[in-house]
């Protein structure tokens, strides 16, 4: 009896008292990052977020689940992160050509931070601003809002189909062929390239897409990882198991604040049959990656400081 | 309409017309005008599609629920598809389309009952088709035969896998039924066969999505928001009726406007909503199923979680059809008729 009122007064409390202060706490926090957004992002930005919305979803959202509304939320963190952070350099970006494109990239730093500073200085840079695809993990869409913030950023899972059906659009698409094999890699083989998937270049041949080459120099020193544990890994179910020492480090959780160094190469056009053997398409796509491998080094070559 | 039907078929098969020779076999025929007849005439798409067709032609209902406020002109038998009187209608008169949309999907029927209904129900249906040589067969599919995965791809073609029923048993009839239409297509090129796919139907309709989006307080899983597409049953009735057309056959996918996030559609019904955790919903779900205090099994809880959308423009190109109604016409949809 004692316990039943006793619940009552506390639903009770709880409608009257806790529910709207919560909501009001809601609210200001939800104004408090409003603003903040709106002075990371600027006039300069807010433009080019419409344009760009303007182009890919005039009724709110495109097909894909792209939202301005909460990707102004995410652009205006890896702005932070892109100029702030890792102060990135973008060089050769009008070698991006207009309509479909595949953006090629090396893969590396423990987490797939590149991809996200891609993403944000084709934004940045770009004219027209264009909104750069990824493919995303199948578990990840399994995962809840991690897969409501990648849709709505635009990134899309990983199947061929959605591959095609965005490069007809005439979209950016970018492929990291290295996949968790460079995301893995230990310091010592920082700036060499791993094995190179063949899915990327049937994708381009069938479609008829130019490839654009990109280095990304930086993001290989973000973690420091002198060791990956692959049976342990494996027994985790995890897709890599990196030994970081800096983990230990108070703050060392954080990447280091390296300097980013992007740069487009020139667009590179391949013809032929899409179902040819491997052997075929190895030798193309060893083209790309040797343009990748040779500007990555002379990227290293012309670099004078890590972090400057 | 009907007499195009007839010389359009005519080359093909180099047989007699169906129509007459269908009405050569029946003497008692009131009339020589042949019919549509459409299973699973009571239901509300049913009566919305009779309705449309019975001011063109002559309509046969077969359903075994009986048909009030049923239109003069409607002819309707109230029997079980599965009874052999079915036989005696397709005997009986001549025919020049069924539509089947006598498909029963309520996850709490017994499985047997599902099955036999469905399965055994379909084939009798595609027996007498075949043998009274209907020169037309529209089966009322549905976008839910893919089934919402993870795995999809954001739009899904007509050649896609049917995995509807790897995590939804109750689907496994439906999955069934396409396939027995889709080998029907291939067996018997004498008759056209239209299997339509339509996504989330919403309207005065009593289906899983209306119902959920007429729920008093409408629950969301937390951290999920995928992309929905619907479908007025306006627009389900106007693809029915192209299917219609001579000359139309295939599997076609059939979607309505523009595919919005599910938040914008709960939003555009105007109810309050509750986000759940995931595995919260699924473990309470269950019992609360079994107990009759829910009315959506555990499986449907992935149709709020995952993308299952389609690809019309077949339907577009080849069907020529386009939705007529808005995002917000269709959603509101669900509460037509409420109050009447």
């Amino acid at each position: 009896m004692d316990t039943a009122r006793e619940l009552i007064r506390l639903g009770d409390v709880v409608r009257r008292d806790a529910l709207p202060l919560a909501r009001g706490l809601f609210r200001r926090a939800r104004g408090a990052i409003d603003g903040v957004t709106s002075t990371l992002l600027g006039p300069e930005l807010e433009q080019r977020l419409a344009q760009v919305s303007n182009q890919l979803a005039p009724h709110g959202v495109d097909p894909f689940g792209w939202d301005p509304d909460y990707a102004r939320y995410a652009i205006a963190g890896a702005t932070f992160l892109s100029r702030s952070y890792f102060r990135t350099i973008v060089s050769g970006i009008e070698n991006l050509p207009e309509g479909r494109v595949l953006i090629v990239a090396n893969h590396s730093g423990q987490l797939p931070l590149d991809g996200v500073i891609v993403a944000i200085s084709v934004f940045l840079e770009a004219q027209p601003p264009r909104v750069v695809r990824a493919m995303v993990e199948k578990w990840a869409q399994t995962l809840p809002f991690v897969s409501t913030f990648f849709a709505k950023c635009g990134q899309v899972v990983g199947v061929p189909e959605n591959a095609v059906r965005l490069l007809q659009r005439g979209e950016a698409l970018l492929v990291f062929p290295e996949g968790t094999r460079g995301l893995a890699k230990t310091f010592q083989h920082r700036y060499q390239l791993t094995d190179f998937g063949l899915g990327f270049m049937r994708l381009a041949l069938e479609t008829d897409t130019p490839i654009v080459p990109l280095s990304i120099i930086g993001a290989e020193e973000q973690y420091i990882s002198v060791a990956n544990m692959r049976s342990l890994a494996k027994a985790l179910h995890l897709p890599s198991f990196p030994v970081i020492p800096q983990l230990f480090i108070p703050g060392g959780q954080l990447p280091l604040p390296t300097r980013y160094r992007l740069h487009f190469g020139e667009p590179l056009h391949f013809r032929g049959d899409p179902d040819d053997d491997d052997s075929i398409i190895e030798e193309k796509v060893w083209v790309v990656k040797a343009t990748i491998q040779a500007m990555l080094n002379k990227g290293l070559m012309e670099r004078k400081s890590l972090f400057f | 309409m009907a007499a195009e039907t007839t010389p359009a078929k005519d080359p093909r098969s180099g047989r007699p017309p169906p129509a007459k020779a269908a009405a050569a076999r029946s003497v008692v025929a009131a009339s020589a005008e042949p019919a549509v007849v459409i299973t699973g005439i009571v239901g509300r798409l049913g009566r919305r599609l009779a309705r449309r067709l019975h001011r063109e032609g002559r309509v046969i209902g077969i359903d075994r629920r009986p048909f009030e406020g049923r239109p003069k002109d409607i002819e309707h038998h109230q029997i079980d598809i599965r009874r052999k009187k079915t036989r005696d209608i397709f005997r009986g008169t001549p025919i020049r389309a069924v539509v089947h949309l006598g498909v029963m999907h309520d996850p709490r029927a017994s499985a047997s009952e599902h099955h036999t209904w469905n399965v055994a129900g379909f084939q009798k249906i595609l027996e007498y088709v075949a043998q009274y040589e209907v020169p037309k067969l529209v089966l009322l599919s549905s976008a839910n035969v893919y089934g919402p995965r993870p795995e999809n791809p954001q739009f899904l073609t007509e050649d896609a896998p049917l995995l509807g029923g790897a995590a939804f048993s109750e689907i496994r009839d439906l999955v069934e039924i396409d396939m027995l239409a889709q080998s029907f297509f291939w067996k018997r090129p004498e008759t056209e066969t239209v299997i339509l796919r339509p996504v989330h139907i919403l309207g005065t309709v009593r289906n899983a999505p209306s119902n959920y989006l007429r729920l008093p307080v409408i629950p969301t899983l937390l951290g999920f928001d995928p992309m929905i597409q619907v479908l007025h049953e306006e627009d389900t009735v106007r693809a029915i009726e192209l299917a219609l057309r001579p000359g139309v056959r295939g599997v076609f996918n059939i979607a309505g406007p523009p595919p919005a996030p599910l938040s914008r559609v709960v939003k555009t019904v105007g109810r309050p909503t509750v986000p759940i955790p995931h595995a919260f919903a699924a473990t309470m779900l269950k019992p609360l199923f079994q107990l009759r205090m829910a009315s959506f099994p555990k499986p449907e809880l992935d149709h709020i979680r995952y993308v299952c959308m389609v690809d019309d423009q077949k339907a577009r190109e080849t069907l020529g059809y386009a939705p007529s109604k808005s995002l917000e016409e269709t959603v509101r949809a669900v509460d037509d008729g409420r109050w009447s």
